[in-house]
């Protein structure tokens, strides 16, 4: 399929986690102590403000599942899940950094 | 109500059944001890945080409940961290609580801080850092909760100083946490299930410590039974099964008895149930049970295809699976595969070369089991005598036997054993150790001895580091390097040292008559075995390789 992203390909998962200082730390330490790739990640805060909206974009690989199993046993993630059409939102900001 | 933060935190202890914690206090702490002083709470002062740790994770393995371990700031957190790893890897839940430096100080470099909710995180189920006072009611319950649910495991509270002079005005003391209720199995799945389990010819159960969080041995002992399913333990599963039950058939993985890796290797299903196929347990993943297909249950889902991709994975409680699946499974009796398995036990059981001379590794732990009560609980240090304990002491009940599994901690022994024996004053505690592992904590024998714990330490002296010896000798080309303690360390004197009664089985005409008799008086002991460097557990699968391929250990 061809791609017009400028961003590498890759599977986003979109994350909704409880919102306070640590949380950043216990999912970037998920990916660095279980050696999983990690290309992006963007963070918003939701309006209630006690929870976040994550965007990850990861190896889309035979770890995956493993992967998401392991972002739900995390005590300050409150949902997972697969994204693709997410990832216009990397593209649009690469474009801005850019 | 109206009380400090230090005071609402033992107030919760408290609630949660907590009546003894083990610790050591500092500058940042002082407020929790305050508060700790004026409870009905017991302390016990060991003599490094390590220790603590230890001691905590003896009660909470010896009973299945949480229980709590305290540090201040610093270094008393950075202490802490093996025991809290230790637990992580073991799924042993404890709450381990560190004081932390005043709020608006945390930053700053300020003296004895430490990031403990940074160094915490990667080895803990879930951690804290609390930041008010009110904040507490929350976090304590929930730490709880978290520890003791589910898959257990170890969560850290980290709570500055201020928060723990704080004033904190509740209505009431929340409710203590309970247990989440495990998930529902699906109808599917389990009728899927007892079609493999049915349909097998050769089944084969491996059993983890998930069996023993669940209490489920007696669901366990029914489904074999009905089913002639004989079952392997891993190190951890120990106990989950008597050890006399004609259907178990021992510890699997790289010293397992001949006969337990070669039915795996033969079995054509594999009901793995609380267990994470360690590597230490199947040796070459690729390799093991390369005839069966996999049915393997976990609390955790991540588990379960993790090393293994099974045939059919299923999120249960061990226990709530067990019972559910003994209705829908056929009563057989599998006559060939019960022969075989009692021709191969016969052909390729575990050699214990040595068993009658009590001066010898088989020898001093038979002699101990046939003496201490059936009841008594074996704690180990990490190394050869861990192995020859887990293949050869006769276990009889879940609980009774504390080892360190995962991180594989030398120094765990002698604090677990305190722990235990802390937790469950009428028994008595063993604790297998060797010369390496007694030295990593041996200051807990002041502890030991201050406690009047029930604790006898059977300490196989070789001089040396024994399972680093034997492979430098088995992989290494016997080149020794760094595994002999080149000065001898006189143990039965240090223990002396410690107030604790010593005797040498080396230097007494009646060795059995020695060990019966500090076996039997009570309080803490240090029992001395010395062993013969050369000494090696057999068989023995390299690191690395397909459990069919053991080295030694042949009738």
């Amino acid at each position: 399929m061809p791609t017009t992203s400028s961003v590498p390909e890759g599977a986003i998962l979109r994350l909704i986690v409880r919102n306070h200082p640590g949380v950043m730390s216990h999912i970037c330490g998920l990916f660095s102590r279980r050696s999983f790739n990690l290309d992006g990640i963007i963070c918003v805060p939701l309006a209630d403000a006690a929870r976040s909206e994550m965007l990850l974009m990861v190896k889309d690989d035979a770890r995956l599942a493993q992967l998401i199993l392991q972002l739900q046993k995390l005590h300050d993630v409150i949902e997972v899940h697969p994204a693709p059409a997410m990832r216009e939102a990397f593209d649009n900001l690469a474009g801005l950094l850019r | 109500m109206k009380l400090n933060g230090a005071e609402l935190v033992i107030a919760m202890l408290q609630r949660h059944g907590i009546s003894i914690v083990a610790g050591i206090p500092g500058g940042a702490s002082l407020p929790l001890y305050d508060a700790l002083g004026k409870s009905s709470v017991r302390h016990v002062l060991a003599r490094h945080e390590q220790g603590a740790g230890f001691i905590a994770q003896g009660m909470a393995r010896a009973t299945g409940h949480a229980a709590v371990c305290l540090g201040t700031s610093g270094p008393g957190a950075t202490n802490l961290l093996t025991a809290i790893a230790d637990a992580k890897l073991d799924s042993i839940p404890i709450v381990a609580i560190t004081a932390q430096v005043p709020r608006k100080m945390i930053g700053t470099d300020a003296f004895q801080e430490i990031d403990t909710y940074g160094l915490t995180l990667p080895i803990t189920k879930h951690n804290f850092q609390v930041r008010s006072g009110a904040e507490l009611a929350e976090v304590v319950p929930e730490a709880f909760r978290i520890a003791i649910s589910g898959r257990p495991g170890p969560v850290a509270v980290d709570i500055p100083k201020d928060v723990l002079t704080e004033a904190v005005e509740i209505e009431s003391l929340p409710e203590p946490a309970r247990r989440d209720r495990p998930p529902s199995i699906g109808r599917d799945d389990l009728t899927r299930a007892a079609d493999l389990i049915n349909s097998a010819q050769r089944p084969m159960l491996l059993i983890g410590a998930g069996v023993i969080a669940a209490e489920a041995s007696g669901d366990l002992i029914r489904l074999m039974e009905k089913a002639s399913i004989p079952a392997a333990a891993t190190l951890l599963g120990l106990g989950a099964l008597p050890s006399e039950h004609p259907l178990f058939a021992g510890m699997v993985g790289m010293h397992a008895a001949r006969y337990t890796n070669l039915l795996l290797e033969e079995c054509d299903l594999l009901i793995g149930i609380g267990i994470r196929f360690d590597d230490r347990a199947t040796g070459k993943a690729a390799e093991f049970c390369p005839r069966a297909q996999i049915l393997h249950v976990d609390i955790d889902p991540s588990e379960l295809g993790k090393i293994k991709n099974p045939s059919l994975g299923i999120m249960s409680d061990a226990g709530q699976f067990l019972r559910a699946i003994l209705l829908m499974i056929a009563r057989k009796s599998r006559l060939d595969w019960m022969r075989h398995l009692e021709m191969l036990r016969a052909r390729y059981p575990l050699m214990m070369p040595g068993i009658a001379d009590p001066l010898r590794p088989y020898g001093i732990i038979r002699y101990a089991a046939e003496l201490l009560p059936r009841d008594a609980i074996v704690a180990t240090d990490v190394g050869q005598h861990q192995m020859w304990v887990a293949q050869a002491y006769p276990f009889s009940s879940p609980r009774q036997f504390l080892t360190s599994g995962g991180l594989g901690t030398m120094g765990f022994g002698l604090p677990a054993a305190i722990g235990a024996a802390l937790a469950m004053p009428d028994r008595t505690v063993v604790c297998f150790s060797g010369d390496g592992s007694l030295l990593m904590n041996i200051q807990e024998l002041a502890t030991a001895a201050e406690e009047n714990v029930n604790v006898k330490i059977v300490l196989l002296n070789n001089e040396r580091l024994g399972l680093v010896r034997q492979q430098q000798q088995l992989f290494y080309g016997e080149r020794f390097c760094a595994s002999e303690f080149r000065s001898r360390t006189d143990f039965v004197a240090i223990a002396r040292g410690f107030n604790l009664d010593a005797v040498d089985l080396g230097r007494v005409e009646d060795p059995i008559a020695a060990l019966s008799e500090a076996l039997e008086t009570p309080g803490p002991c240090l029992i001395h075995v010395p062993i013969d460097a050369e000494e090696n557990v057999y068989p023995m699968v390299p690191p690395g390789g397909a459990n069919r391929d053991m080295i030694g250990g042949e009738a």
